[in-house]
């Protein structure tokens, strides 16, 4: 994970000792593929190339696997939820709800193994880790801190170029692929004056004795400051909490990395008038004094550069001065950082084009939303440091959601390195509606990356087949041809999940009334996660991904649909769920997409030229479905409706023949069925 | 009475107009008396009174008909009135007792009938008496054929007719053919009649309805020649009568030279499609008799045109010969190559047919809701879903208990989700299996759902549901690939029993083996047992045949021979080694078949074509082998067993190669009721049974039927085949080559949310601030101002909107866009 701040001290002269003076000792080790930190993410990818049989290696500065977790949290309690038991034996489904385990075959290596609080210790973690990187045998150089990364020009490279990693025993090694998982391990620091006087949330003490009696004031209002503020909030006199904005609420942003309710105790204090308070302002506008008794006082950077650098601090202005119900008047005994962390560029040469440069810039490397850096070809940032993708938007910033995204870039890579195509299933299309459904109900990447990973499904030519691809980073759709080797020549689908486009945010009523939407024809405006299925005539262009409309996922389909959310998540029903996602399959496609008995099969085979895609892939080849003698009786109960088409309300393709559908019409009735009507006419 | 009829009721209309103005609008009856009746009288009028006493009821059935009839009949500037005869002024129509009150109609003051009132029993009846009685030049009625000869005969090269029959005097379609007659009247002459015998003399097998032909007298110059007719086949009421009649009005056949799309007919003003025949100069003679021909037999169904190809500016397709352009606007114009009027005809016919569907049903039901189920595997399953299966007949393996349970013993697992509906309705039949293998079998049943143990059903590479694979212990596992359902799955599982192909090691053994009695309990399961038999030297054969044995494994039983004493066994068949014995054991046939290719494709090839018979009876189940072989099917629908005679003419013409390139079979409705659909969409109406048909599937869908009048033996078969080879026959249908479409629109959510968008743009903020205001206010009184949120009341506002509002509203935005 987190790298020595002693790098850049080290590097510079580790370099220049080992390509100036020892040419020879100095050969290489050359990988295909190295990954920086042996933290989640490290670990995940690693898992993933072992898997390919791929020649790899993680490099890690610590000792063991998932260094991090040994330190942080501080207080030790992960707020990612261990839900062992949901009632579901598929265990797809039960990651939606696993939120530490990492992707493997074995399902020993399962987090809920682990342990049995629903927010585990963080040791747990750690165990975890060591665990699954034992059984699985991965590869993990321990003890060695990349120093320096830089790039070597060289026309035999995949990439045009080898990243070249120093380590700090002055060892070179040079990837052709260089995969970083060093997650975020630099604590984000603002600068203002009276900035020394202040605590950070990495050395703070958690000693809830030492803050007895105190007044404290916490900068931030992340999750790192309302833990800090809970382990404490039952001996200090009161808290503070100073942030630039609002509190964002997960459970209203519907973001794992807001403010979650676990958390949240300080909120409670501070409605309830128990002198804790939360206030907003721009930190780099504040002060902080220390005064002769060793209290700390906020006041303005203004007020500090009216005063000069001469004044003592007692004689310089308060806002209390002037305003004199100013609400940060007290004197606090202790003032603490949480202001989260930021990814090291330090080790990177600057060849690497990794920063970018802007505020932004600073937190997290620049990458694509394929997760390759945008300075250099074969570089990708994986975990937590690659959350600038879905930041404030989905779960790539967390083991939850990057556990996908890994498994999105080793297929990228196997496809553009080995000619392995992206893994598709090819079925007919008889089961599109099928698989569909499927995946909607138990996919754990796409119910956890939603609006990030969806599944594609490329149709075959005249839609008699399609294949079915999972997990394609969103954004990337318009070069999926590139990126995954499959070709999508005559349409495709793209299924996601979404919350209601209006539904989350800080400052949104998450409670309101008529909230979820249980009617079929309102399912656009579903409000909690739900599936939407988007179907392109033709690949969008890269053009059309850049350009598409404020708030929309991906640019504007040719048909779209929603599938109605549902209180169980359970997207089953054969009405409600499965029937609507058939008429929208089937209009898309312009075919007839119901399954049918042998019998009508037959009856249509001697009746018709052209049979439904149905009978043909299953009934003309011999794999009819045959019903049973109480499913025959039903039929000839249910007067399944003939199929007469709505002509009128097609909105699509007015070319249509208005006579086209009812041909279709008549022998619809199926053979049983008219005769039964037959014989009941006979009897009146 | 009257000297020519038109000439009344031009007098009639403009006294009607007249009427406006001093009797002002008559709707109800009027009550005169008898004196003030007669006083207004006008010459040439025509005039219905009821006379009645008058302490009569002022109501009864009568009157409130006749005064119902006041309005049409003054339509047709007929006044009616109702007369009370009062003591001081009796009249001679005034009846002496009260039930013998009469209606009388009167022209100017000439009275031209009188009318008991039981013959006037309804509206319909009173307005075609009266016209009847008025138009007795322009319609008349006859009672035999010969009336309806000497009518033609004076007509011809004169005039057209209108002949109709109607069940009886008054009745609606009665009322119909007079409304018609008075304004057609002057120009054709019409003819009525009651008489069904008539009908029939003239050819009508349906005498149940009324029925109206046009007979075309005016072209006939030769007297010796009789009119070409041409039935209306739409109901008859006054306005199909006038379509009808200005169809028949509208040129035979006309020329054109324009794009067809621009051209418009008359046919087409009325619904009717277009015909073209395209023609060139070349060949315009024979084209315009081939139109003409066509012409006359789509009268009344469409329009028929002759389009010069030669000037013809706008590109057509090289080969289309005929351009058919439907009534309804924006459909696209078809192109079509047909060398055969009957085609043509048919072609038309099908789609006029399909439209009268849609119209009627249109005028019944609503159209179908597009959250109604139209699937009928899961509308079946979900009706069928209380019912209790007994599922413990069958083992549910999971993750941890499906490896252990496939190695310990030989097991069927049915791969399924217990959501989609085709796993389920299998389901049933798997259980049935299981049930009639219950304590029998040493085949484990056993069952995994794959929507709770994904990772186990993509182990087994498993992909598509549902699936059957068979895992035996030390072989790899099969997939099982047959029809879905008890008797198919049963029968693999029966034959698997034991491993193929079976080792047969003695002459002995062989002849058991061929005469089923070897494997007695499996013959039931399957028809043939297959032996080949090889000189031991002949390895790569031998192992040939036993991939193609193993491949074939649980659908037909398979031996292999090839013990030293082969040639015994070749002998006493004739067989050359290597070969094939198939053994029918049905028939009791042993045949032998050289071996020529001994590559276990070919060899699996040759037995599944051995397996199809001849003759078969057609079923669900087998029809799919039949139909792979790509020919047109003769079918003979039997209703029960098959005649042993058809049986014998047929299998007499399959020696004489008479049917190589057709694939005869039959089919039993009793095994087979869904036969009676497919006869219902062959024949209308249907005939007698056993009917044979010739359903080419595979190249035009047309169906010819062998006549059902001629008994089926081999000469009659014979000379059909002969007519049919030359194109002599001509198809009863043509089978629809439509595509298939979806059933039923989808919700359009795009439209639904750019509605909602372009809503949201175009109201004017100020107002939506205002509403949202408002709200506020309201809960102001009693609630923080601070805890009021303004967006999530306009969500809700949008949610709570009146749904069909929404709906309109949305549409209404969705044209603006277009518009824009």
């Amino acid at each position: 994970m987190g790298l020595s701040a002693l790098a850049p001290l080290w590097s510079s002269p580790g370099l220049l000792l080992v390509i100036a003076l020892h040419p020879a000792l100095s050969v290489p080790t050359h990988r295909d593929y190295c990954v920086l930190g042996a933290g989640p993410a490290g670990l995940q990818m690693a898992y993933f190339l072992q898997r390919a049989g791929r020649d790899y290696a993680v490099f890690e500065r610590t000792q063991r696997p998932g260094s991090f977790f040994t330190r942080y949290p501080r207080h030790r309690k992960l707020i990612s939820i261990n839900k062992r038991y949901t009632g579901n034996a598929n265990s797809e489904f039960n990651l939606r709800h696993d939120w530490n385990s990492l992707l493997s075959h074995d399902p020993r290596l399962l987090f809920r193994h682990y342990s049995r609080a629903y927010f585990p210790d963080a040791h747990d973690m750690v165990r975890y880790l060591g665990d699954f990187t034992d059984t699985l045998g991965l590869r993990v150089l321990y003890n060695t801190t990349i120093t320096h990364v830089t790039l070597d020009k060289d026309q035999r490279a995949w990439n045009g170029h080898y990243f070249i990693l120093t380590d700090q025993k002055g060892q070179v090694h040079q990837c052709s692929v260089l995969l970083v998982a060093t997650g975020l391990s630099v604590p984000n620091q603002v600068d203002f004056p009276g900035s020394e006087y202040v605590e950070g949330y990495e050395s703070v003490s958690v000693d809830p004795e030492d803050f007895v009696g105190q007044n404290v004031l916490i900068l931030g209002r992340g999750n790192s400051a309302f833990e800090t503020a809970d382990n404490i909030l039952g001996v200090t006199n009161f808290i503070h909490m100073l942030s630039r904005s609002r509190v964002r609420l997960s459970w209203a942003t519907h973001y794992v990395g807001d403010l979650r309710a676990i958390n949240n105790g300080l909120l409670d204090t501070y409605q309830l008038k128990s002198l804790d308070g939360l206030l907003e302002s721009d930190l780099t506008d504040l002060a902080i004094l220390k005064d002769s008794k060793g209290k700390f006082h906020v006041t303005l950077k203004f007020f500090l550069e009216e005063a000069g650098t001469n004044q003592s601090t007692d004689s310089i202005t308060l806002p209390q001065d002037d305003n004199d119900n100013f609400a940060m008047r007290v004197p606090y005994d202790r003032v603490i950082r949480c202001l989260g962390w930021n990814f090291d560029f330090s080790i990177f040469n600057k060849s690497l084009r990794l920063n970018s440069g802007n505020a932004f810039g600073k937190k997290y490397p620049l990458i694509r939303a394929s997760y390759e850096s945008k300075g250099s070809r074969g570089l990708f940032v994986l975990g937590t440091a690659s959350h600038s993708v879905d930041y404030r938007k989905s779960a790539g910033g967390f083991i939850h959601g990057f556990r996908y995204t890994a498994r999105a870039v080793h297929r990228l890579l196997e496809h553009r390195h080995h000619g392995i195509a992206w893994p598709a299933t090819e079925l007919p299309i008889t089961q599109l509606t099928s698989s569909i459904v499927r995946r909607v109900n138990e996919a754990s990447g796409l119910y956890q990356m939603f609006g990030v990973l969806a599944d594609v499904v490329l149709l075959k030519e005249n839609a008699t087949a399609f294949e079915y691809l999972e997990e394609f980073p969103l954004q990337m759709v318009a070069q999926l041809e590139m990126l995954t080797g499959r070709k999508a020549q005559h349409g495709l689908f793209v299924i996601i999940m979404e919350y209601g486009r209006n539904f989350s945010g800080p400052d949104k009523d998450v409670f309101f009334d008529n909230r979820s939407v249980g009617q079929t024809e309102d399912a656009w405006q579903s409000n909690f996660l739900h599936p939407v299925i988007y179907y392109y005539r033709h690949l969008p262009t890269e053009q059309e991904v850049r350009f598409r409309p404020a708030h929309w996922p991906l640019p504007r389909p040719t048909a779209i649909h929603h599938i109605v959310e549902d209180f169980l998540t359970d997207w089953t029903a054969p009405i409600g769920h499965i029937l609507p996602l058939r008429r929208f399959l089937e209009n898309c496609l312009d075919t007839d997409l119901r399954s049918f008995y042998a019998e009508s099969c037959f009856l249509f085979a001697l009746t018709r030229q052209k049979l439904p895609p149905f009978c043909q892939q299953g009934y003309l080849r011999m794999q009819g479905l045959v019903s049973t003698e109480s499913l025959r009786q039903h039929r000839v109960e249910s007067w399944l409706p003939r199929n007469h088409a709505a002509t009128d309300s097609r909105l699509e393709d007015s070319s249509q023949q208005p006579g086209d559908h009812e041909p279709l019409d008549a022998p619809m009735a199926p053979g049983p069925l008219a005769q039964s009507l037959d014989s009941n006419k006979e009897e009146l | 009475m009257m000297s020519s009829g038109s000439s009344v009721f031009r007098v009639g209309i403009s006294f009607a107009i007249v009427c406006i103005f001093y009797v002002p609008t008559i709707d109800s009856l009027p009550e005169l008396s008898p004196q003030k009746y007669f006083s207004t009288l006008q010459p040439g009028k025509a005039s219905l009174a009821y006379f009645c006493q008058a302490d009569s009821p002022r109501t009864s059935v009568f009157l409130e008909e006749l005064n119902e009839a006041v309005r049409p009949l003054q339509d047709y500037g007929i006044s009616v009135a109702k007369v009370n005869c009062v003591k001081e002024e009796t009249s001679r129509y005034c009846g002496k007792e009260k039930d013998l009150m009469k209606a009388y109609l009167f022209k100017g003051n000439i009275l031209l009938r009188e009318f008991p009132t039981d013959t006037l029993f309804d509206v319909n009846a009173i307005v075609a008496h009266v016209l009847f009685a008025l138009l007795f030049n322009e319609v008349k009625y006859i009672t035999n054929l010969e009336d309806l000869q000497n009518i033609e005969n004076a007509l011809k090269g004169k005039a057209n007719i209108v002949f109709s029959y109607v069940r009886a005097i008054g009745i609606p379609e009665h009322r119909a053919v007079m409304e018609a007659a008075f304004v057609y009247g002057t120009t054709y002459q019409f003819v009525l009649t009651t008489e069904i015998a008539l009908l029939e003399s003239i050819g009508s097998e349906d005498v149940e309805n009324a029925r109206l032909y046009f007979f075309h007298c005016k072209l006939v110059l030769d007297l010796t020649q009789q009119c070409r007719s041409t039935l209306m086949e739409q109901p008859l009421t006054t306005l199909n009568i006038h379509l009808f009649i200005k169809i028949m009005k509208a040129p035979l056949l006309t020329e054109v030279a324009d794009d067809p799309q621009q051209v418009s007919t008359v046919h087409l003003q009325l619904g009717l499609p277009l015909v073209f025949i395209v023609s060139q100069q070349a060949t315009y003679e024979a084209d315009r008799r081939t139109a003409e021909w066509v012409a006359w037999r789509l009268l009344g169904k469409a329009g028929v045109l002759l389009l010069l190809r030669d000037s013809l500016e706008v590109n057509i397709p090289q080969h289309a010969n005929v351009v058919f352009k439907r009534a309804e606007k924006g459909v696209p114009m078809e192109f079509l190559v047909l060398h055969d009027v009957d085609l043509i005809i048919s072609h038309v016919e099908n789609n006029i047919h399909v439209e009268e569907i849609q119209e009627d049903e249109d005028d019944d039901v609503e159209g179908p809701d597009i959250d109604t189920q139209d699937d009928e595997v899961a509308e079946t399953v979900y009706r069928d879903r209380k019912r209790k299966l007994p599922l413990e007949l069958t083992v549910e393996l999971t993750e941890e208990t499906f490896n252990a349970t496939v190695m310990a013993s030989d097991n069927i697992v049915l791969f399924y989700v217990d959501w989609q509906a085709v796993s389920m309705a299998f389901l049933q039949s798997y259980i049935d299996v299981a049930i009639k293998l219950k304590g029998t079998s040493t085949m484990l049943l056993t069952r995994i759902n794959c929507a709770d143990w994904p990772d186990v059903c993509t182990k087994q590479n498993v992909t598509e549901f549902p699936f059957v694979k068979m895992y035996k212990k030390g072989k790899n596992p099969v997939s099982y690939t047959g029809m879905l359902g008890t008797e198919d799955l049963l029968k693999f599982i029966q034959l698997n029993r034991i491993s193929y192909p079976v080792n047969i090691t003695s002459i002995q053994e062989a002849e058991e083996y061929l005469s089923g009695e070897l494997y007695k309990d499996l013959i039931s399961y399957s028809s043939m047992s297959v032996l080949g038999l090889f000189s031991p030297n002949m390895t790569t054969a031998k192992e040939d045949f036993s991939e193609a044995g193993n491949y074939l494994k649980g659908y037909v039983i398979t031996g292999i021979y090839s013990e030293e004493d082969v040639s015994l066994l070749s002998n006493k068949y004739a067989a050359t080694l290597p070969a094939l014995l198939l053994a029918r054991h049905t028939e009791g046939k042993i045949e032998s078949i050289p071996l020529a290719s001994t590559h276990a494709q070919d060899v699996v090839q040759i037995i599944t074509d051995a397996l199809l018979e001849t003759f078969p009876e057609i079923t669900v189940e087998n029809l799919p082998s039949y139909f792979r072989l790509q020919k047109p099917l003769l079918i003979l629908f039997s209703d029960g067993s098959i005649n042993p005679q058809y049986k014998n003419a047929i299998l007499t013409l399959v020696k004489q190669k008479y049917l190589d390139s057709f694939t005869p079979c039959w089919l039993n409705l009793k095994n087979t009721p869904v036969g009676r659909g497919i006869l219902q969409a062959y024949f209308d109406p249907l005939p007698p049974l056993p009917l044979l048909v010739l359903v080419n599937l595979h190249s035009g869908g047309q169906v010819f039927a062998f006549p059902s009048d001629q008994a089926i033996i081999e000469e009659n078969l014979v000379l059909w085949l002969k007519k049919l080879e030359v194109g002599l026959e001509n198809p009863i249908t043509i089978l629809p080559a439509q595509e298939w479409k979806p059933p039923l629109p989808a919700y359009d959510f795009l439209s639904m949310m750019d509605a909602a968008t372009s809503q949201h743009d175009t109201e004017k903020v100020p107002k939506c601030m205002k509403e949202t205001d408002v709200q506020e206010n309201d809960k102001e009184q009693y609630e923080d101002k601070s805890a009021v949120r303004k967006e999530p009341i306009e969500t809700l506002r949008i949610k709570h909107w009146n749904r069909s509002n929404w709906f309109k509203e949305a549409e209404k935005s969705f044209k603006c866009d277009k518009e824009l």
